[in-house]
C-alpha cells in the first residue's frame, strides 16, 4: 500500500494562510491504515489548524469529509456540495488522491497535507517499511522475494557492496542490508545459484514515465 | 490579562469511572476541598479519551486538560491507562507544534478510595496552570 | 616507468601501488608533489573518485595529470555519480589520454558524504561496470552500437576479505572475476591468517587472478580502534592495537609505518599474494618510508 506522512504543521499553515474556510478530505484506504490521512487524522488536523489559527489571532472554519478511495473520480464526486461551501481543499490523501480532487474540481485550489513516501507494508504497529519501488520489471523471482531495488540503498542487482556490515547497511546501521537478507533466504532455500548469476543493468524503459497501463480487453 | 481580576483557570479533567470519579466522591464525603473550577468529564475508562477530545477541550476554552486514570497495572480494561498516556503524549506534541506549552495536558493516576490524593492532584494542577497563565487558544472575545 | 601496469602485473614481480587524493578545489600543488614523490617508486597510482562521497577535483583529471607527470595511473570509477552514458564518455576520453587502467567500484552512498541531499545515481553496480568496460573493448557501446575507435583497459575491482558475513562477498568476488576483472585491490587487511584463508578461496576461483592486499597505515591506537568500530569489513587484531598503544609518545606514526612495513614484508616473503596497495590516507609523504620499512 501507499505510505504517507503528514507534512510539518508550519508548511500546512503557510499553504492555507490566506483562507477562512476550507474542507479537509481524508481517504479511507492506504493512508487510513498508515495513520496519516483517515477520518481520525482529518479530525485531529482540523482541530489543530483551528487552534493554530486562533493562536495567531485568526479564525479558521473547517468542514471535514473522508471518502473511501480518494484516487477514484467517482468516489470524490460526493464532495461536490461541501466543496461549493469552501475556498480551498486540504487533502489528506496520497499524491494520487490530491490530483483526483484537483482534476475533478478545477475551480478550487487543492493542497496536499501529506508527503507521499513510498509503497510499503507495516512491519509492526506504527512502523512501515518501503518494499517496492514500482520499477516495472519485478526482480523478486531472483532474490527470494526481497526487493533489491528499494531495500538495498544503492539498488544493486549483483550482490552486496563493500559497505555491508554484520548484516546492516552502510547507509543506516539500523537497517538490514538487503543483500545479506537475500543471501540468507536463498541459502535457506538452496537456491544460491541465483545469486551467482550475472544480472545486467536495469531497464529504465520498463515504465515510461509518466506510467500508463491500458487493460487488454479480450 | 492585566485587568486585576484573578485568573481562574478552566481545567477539564477526564475522570475514569473506576478510579478518579470515585475518588472525587470520596473527597466530597470526607469534606476535603478541591478547586471548583475543575470540569469533570465522566469516562468509562481512560482509554476512551482520544487525542481529538483533548484538542476539542482546548477549542472550547480549556486552559489545561488532565486525564485521571487508574494506577498503572490497575486498569479495569488492562491497557486503557497506557493508551491514554500515549494520547496525552501525542496531544502534547500537537500542541507544541502550534506553539503552546505541552505541559497544559497531562495524565495522573489515582486509586478509587484516595480522596485526598484526588484533591491534592487538583490543587497541583490548578497551581501549574495558574503559573502558565490563560491558554492562548481561547476564543478571542 | 617504462612498463605498463598490465605488464607489471604479468611480470611476476611483487607489485606495489599507492593512492593519491585529488584536492577539494583547484590547487593541485600537493597532489603534484605526491605524484612526483611516488611515480618512480610504485608501479601505479590510484586516484580516488570523490572518495567517501566528498566532492573533489575529478579522478579523471588527476589521472591525466599523473600521465603528464610520467606516472602510471589507475582511474577509480564509481557508479554513484554517473549513469552508464557518462561512464562510457569518461572511459572514451580516458583512453585517448593514455589511461589504460580502471578500477571499477560501486562507490559509497551519497548520504555518507558532504552532499547528502544529492541524487545517488547507481545506474550500474560494480559488476555491471566491469561488463561495460569489456563490452566497450569489443568495439561496441553498452547498447550495442559500433564505436569509431575502440578502447582497451586493464580493469580491476575491489574485494573485502574481512567482510562479515563473508559468503555473499565471495559470491560477488566470483562474479567480478567472471565479468573480467584482471586484478583486485583489497580493503585493508591486518590479520594475515584470515587473509591467507581468503587467498585460498580466491585461488580456487581463479589460479591466476592478481591480488594486491590493501595496506592502510595506522597512525595511532585510536585510529585502529576507529577502523574496527566504524569501517565495515576491517578488522585490526588486538595485538597490533596494543603495539601501537605501547609506542612512546609522539612515535605512534613511526610505529604504524613499522607495522605496515612488517606486514608487507611478510606478504612478500611468504608470497601470500601478488603485491600490495598502500593507502596512507592523507599521509602520502610517508609511503616511501613504509616501502623502506618493508625492504622494497
Ligand atoms: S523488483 Fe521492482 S516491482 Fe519488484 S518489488 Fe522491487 S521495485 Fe517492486
Ligand atoms: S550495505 Fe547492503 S543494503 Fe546497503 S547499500 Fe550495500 S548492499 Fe545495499
Amino acid at each position: 500500500m501507499i505510505i504517507a506522512e503528514r507534512k510539518p504543521l508550519e508548511d500546512i499553515k503557510q499553504m492555507i494562510a490566506q483562507y477562512k474556510k476550507i474542507l479537509l478530505v481524508g481517504c479511507g484506504t492506504c493512508v487510513t491504515v498508515c495513520w496519516a490521512g483517515g477520518e481520525k487524522e482529518v479530525g485531529i488536523l482540523a482541530s489543530q489548524l483551528r487552534l493554530a489559527f486562533r493562536r495567531d489571532g485568526g479564525e479558521l472554519e473547517t468542514l471535514e469529509a473522508t471518502v473511501e478511495r480518494q484516487c477514484e473520480k467517482e468516489m470524490v464526486e460526493e464532495l461536490k456540495d461541501k466543496i461549493q461551501q469552501v475556498e480551498a481543499v486540504l487533502s489528506l490523501g496520497c499524491g494520487a488522491g490530491v490530483q483526483t480532487i484537483a482534476d475533478r474540481f478545477e475551480e478550487t485550489p487543492v493542497y496536499p497535507a501529506l508527503n507521499t513516501k513510498f509503497v510499503g507494508m507495516p512491519e509492526r504497529e506504527g512502523l512501515w517499511i518501503e518494499n517496492c519501488g514500482a520499477c516495472g520489471d519485478c526482480f523478486l523471482d531472483r532474490t527470494g522475494g526481497i526487493c533489491p531495488i528499494v531495500r538495498c540503498a544503492k539498488g544493486l542487482l549483483n550482490g552486496p557492496c563493500g559497505g555491508t556490515n554484520k548484516g546492516k547497511c552502510e547507509v543506516d546501521p539500523e537497517k538490514d542490508c538487503a543483500w545479506t537478507l537475500i543471501y540468507r533466504r536463498l541459502e535457506k532455500q538452496g537456491r544460491l545459484d541465483l545469486m551467482r548469476k550475472y544480472y545486467p543493468p536495469r531497464n529504465f524503459q520498463a515504465v515510461v514515465r509518466p506510467g500508463k497501463i491500458e487493460a487488454q480487453r479480450v | 490579562m492585566t485587568t486585576g481580576v484573578e485568573f481562574l483557570p478552566c481545567i477539564v479533567a477526564f475522570c475514569c469511572v473506576h478510579s478518579a470519579y470515585q475518588a472525587a466522591d470520596a473527597a466530597g464525603r470526607m469534606r476535603i476541598p478541591y478547586p471548583e473550577n475543575i470540569i469533570m468529564v465522566h469516562i468509562p475508562c481512560a482509554g476512551r479519551v482520544d487525542t481529538l477530545h483533548i484538542l476539542r477541550a482546548f477549542e472550547n476554552g480549556a486552559d489545561g486538560v488532565v486525564i485521571l486514570a487508574c494506577h498503572e497495572g490497575a486498569c479495569h480494561h488492562i491497557l486503557g491507562n497506557i493508551r491514554a498516556k500515549e494520547r496525552v503524549e501525542r496531544a502534547n506534541a500537537l500542541l507544541r507544534e502550534i506553539g503552546v506549552d505541552g505541559r497544559r495536558v497531562e495524565m495522573r493516576t489515582c486509586a478509587p478510595n484516595d480522596g485526598s490524593r484526588f484533591a491534592r492532584v487538583c490543587h497541583e494542577l490548578e497551581e501549574k496552570i495558574k503559573e502558565l497563565g490563560p491558554s492562548p487558544l481561547r476564543k478571542h472575545a | 616507468m617504462a612498463r605498463s601496469f598490465k605488464e607489471t602485473l604479468n611480470s611476476g614481480k611483487f607489485v606495489v601501488t599507492a593512492e593519491v587524493a585529488p584536492p577539494k578545489g583547484t590547487n593541485l600543488k600537493k597532489t603534484v608533489e605526491h605524484i612526483d614523490l611516488l611515480k618512480e617508486r610504485v608501479d601505479a597510482l590510484n586516484v580516488t573518485d570523490n572518495q567517501s562521497s566528498v566532492m573533489r577535483f575529478p579522478s579523471l583529471g588527476t589521472t591525466v595529470l599523473i600521465k603528464e607527470c610520467g606516472g602510471e595511473p589507475i582511474l577509480q570509477m564509481t557508479c554513484r555519480d554517473r549513469n552508464r552514458m557518462a561512464l562510457q564518455s569518461d572511459l572514451l576520453f580516458a583512453y585517448t589520454r593514455g589511461i589504460r587502467n580502471v578500477l571499477c567500484l560501486t562507490g559509497d552512498h551519497i548520504t555518507v558524504g558532504d552532499h547528502k541531499e544529492a541524487r545517488a545515481v547507481f545506474d550500474l553496480d560494480s559488476v555491471q561496470l566491469l561488463h561495460l568496460v569489456r563490452t566497450m573493448e569489443s568495439g561496441k557501446d553498452f547498447s550495442g552500437n559500433d564505436l569509431d575507435g575502440g578502447v582497451e583497459f586493464c580493469a580491476g575491482a575491489v574485494v573485502t576479505p574481512e567482510a562479515d558475513p563473508i559468503e555473499p562477498q565471495l559470491i560477488k568476488f566470483d562474479k567480478k572475476v567472471q565479468a573480467g576483472a584482471g586484478f583486485f585491490q583489497t580493503q585493508a587487511v591486518y590479520d594475515m591468517d584470515n587473509f591467507k584463508r581468503f587467498m585460498e578461496y580466491a585461488h580456487q576461483v581463479d589460479r591466476n587472478i592478481k591480488i594486491l592486499a590493501g595496506m592502510v597505515l595506522l597512525a595511532s591506537a585510536g585510529a585502529a580502534r576507529y577502523m574496527n568500530e566504524q569501517v565495515p569489513g576491517v578488522f585490526v587484531p588486538q595485538d597490533l592495537i596494543d603495539e601501537l598503544r605501547s609506542a612512546p609518545k609522539g612515535t605512534a606514526l613511526r610505529k604504524g609505518i613499522e607495522i605496515t612495513g612488517r606486514l608487507i614484508r611478510q606478504i612478500k616473503e611468504e608470497a601470500i599474494c601478488d603485491g600490495v596497495h598502500i593507502m596512507a590516507i592523507g599521509r602520502e609523504e610517508v609511503v616511501p618510508d613504509i616501502m623502506v620499512a618493508a625492504g622494497l
